[in-house]
């Protein structure tokens, strides 16, 4: 058993997770319907105007697309918290740090990368042209899985605590306001003709740092949620 | 020695309402935590019979 | 995951922590009263009003001392949580958990009072820029930090949860310092640096140390008092045999 490579485990983690959510596709799709309607709210509340969808279109797609990852993070360990898989993957010889990583890029794949996908296709509905579509795509590409990382954490600390859903807001949504700063930020600075390089930068470098620091905390956490 | 006058102390060269406020406010909290921690210690004190101390 | 899990050997190092808390706290009030007795004398009557701002700058001697505790406890908490975690000591979560109220209730005055400095000095009350909106970000990680222990029932997965929560969270400390550079908008540039030092009169920049001092005596003042609380309550809670620890009441703000 302890033959089972590295790259095997993480490879069996993400399909199983990816086989699960298959099997639940609804939990799956709520994410993705929420994110559409929350972004065409925001045209209803505020009026038709084109000049002023265009200005808000960064900030609404990525407080929508940081929104629908919270609600999807609940399920991210609660599934394997209470069918006990959550303990074997703690007991199994592969680094748990390693195996956080593999479900945190298979909640990604679920939730963050459908919302990358739609994002071009809803930007449209607040009237960006197509190379700020890119832009947006880009920054969401880089920022989402940072999200899921970050998230990652807030699910593991809350695992089995009364009040987690409420609680888990509040422990990540400050977390994710520089990825949510830089993230918007790179579309806006597009959109003024400043240039992107620096926001993008800064979003690939808290991705970097997300994914070497959030998978350990949050493997750290999962062993003190079980104990 | 800036004031020649108490009035001219409270009026802070017209921005004595946000000095005082941010001051007060300042007052208010640290010494509504010592009251607090007082009670605290005081709940926990009264509450148990063999203490730590 | 019930108290008896709880290791009782460790318990007689807070029980030396419980005196020594309690001589410690009336010499660092006393300081604390000394020092911002001072600061206040210098810079309230002393202090010579500032040439751009008027009498209104005189908010910074409170505002950027507490500013600066916020911060500076936070990443103390942060300490104590990573001394927590790797010596698996519980005085350490204690005193993170002393130290978590005063330092949200020092974000919130650097808040209030930044707030009230704003609104003579650029027009408005509230600005976004990079160190009120940091700092706000830290006042969510203070509370962030107090519910989570609140939230879960276990003392001992409260302290180990909260203490990995605030060492995630230290990760932004250094952001909202840097934030400045990053986008610096309306908010003037760090008042106190090398460069910038003497731009202000060295009066005001007396006051403003000895407030800062003296903000920093009463901190440690009330953590300790607050330290011999969580104490005093721990024992109290694991006393009573088989009943299930409570959450802790965090009070003080």
């Amino acid at each position: 058993m302890t033959q089972l490579g590295l790259t095997d485990a993480v490879r069996d983690v993400i399909r199983r997770d990816l086989l699960v959510a298959l099997r639940r596709r609804a939990d799956a799709l709520t994410t993705v319907v929420f994110f559409v309607i929350v972004t065409s709210l925001f045209p209803l509340g505020i009026g038709p105007e084109p000049a002023v969808l265009r200005m808000i279109a960064p900030g609404v797609l990525w407080v929508a697309a940081l929104l629908s990852c919270l609600l999807s993070l609940g399920r991210l360990f609660t599934t394997d918290y209470v069918d006990g898989v959550l303990e074997q993957l703690v007991l199994v010889p592969q680094p748990l740090t390693v195996l956080v990583g593999a479900k945190v890029a298979a909640h990604w794949l679920i939730s963050g990368l459908p919302i990358v996908l739609l994002a071009p296709v809803l930007g449209l509905q607040y009237g960006l042209g197509g190379d700020v579509l890119g832009v947006l795509t880009l920054s969401l590409l880089l920022g989402t899985p940072t999200l899921s990382l970050i998230g990652a954490i807030g699910a593991a600390l809350t695992l089995g605590v009364r009040g987690s859903h409420v609680l888990i807001a509040l422990l990540v949504l400050p977390l994710f306001i520089p990825v949510l700063i830089f993230g918007a930020g790179a579309v806006t600075s597009y959109i003024a003709g400043i240039g992107v390089e620096a926001n993008l930068s800064l979003l690939g470098a808290c991705l970097m740092l997300a994914v070497v620091l959030a998978p350990w905390a949050t493997a750290a956490a999962l062993r003190i949620a079980l104990e | 020695m800036q004031w020649n006058s108490l009035s001219e102390f409270l009026a802070m060269g017209g921005y004595g309402f946000y000095v005082w406020v941010s001051f007060g406010a300042t007052a208010l909290c640290l010494i509504g935590e010592v009251v607090l921690v007082r009670r605290r210690h005081a709940a926990v004190a009264d509450g148990d019979g063999g203490g730590v101390s | 995951m019930s108290v008896t899990d709880i290791n009782w050997f460790k318990y007689s190092s807070p029980q030396a922590l419980y005196p020594l808390a309690g001589k410690l706290t009336p010499w660092f009030s006393a300081l604390a009263v000394i020092l911002m007795g001072a600061g206040l004398y210098i810079g309230l009557l002393l202090a010579p009003t500032d040439f751009q701002q008027g009498d209104s700058y005189r908010i910074i001697f409170v505002h950027v001392p507490a500013a600066w505790m916020s911060m500076f406890l936070y990443v103390v908490m942060a300490l104590w949580a990573a001394i927590g975690l790797g010596l698996k000591a519980r005085p350490s979560y204690m005193m993170a958990q002393a130290i978590a109220p005063t330092g949200a209730m020092f974000t919130f005055l650097a808040l209030l009072t930044g707030s009230l400095w704003g609104k003579p000095t650029w027009g408005t009350w509230w600005v976004w820029d990079a160190r009120l909106t940091s700092e706000l970000i830290l006042f969510f990680l203070y509370l962030g930090v107090m519910l989570l222990r609140t939230s879960i029932d276990d003392a001992r997965r409260a302290d180990r949860a909260s203490a990995v929560f605030a060492l995630v969270g230290v990760v932004n400390v250094p952001i909202i310092y840097f934030s400045v550079q990053w986008w610096n908008t309306l908010h003037q540039g760090a008042s106190v640096s090398a460069t910038a030092a003497p731009k202000m009169a060295a009066m005001m920049l007396l006051a403003m140390l000895i407030m800062s001092l003296g903000f920093w005596m009463y901190s440690i003042a009330v953590i300790l008092a607050r330290l011999r609380c969580v104490i005093r309550e721990r024992e109290e809670r694991s006393s009573v045999a088989g009943q299930v620890e409570r959450p802790v009441a965090v009070g003080g703000v």
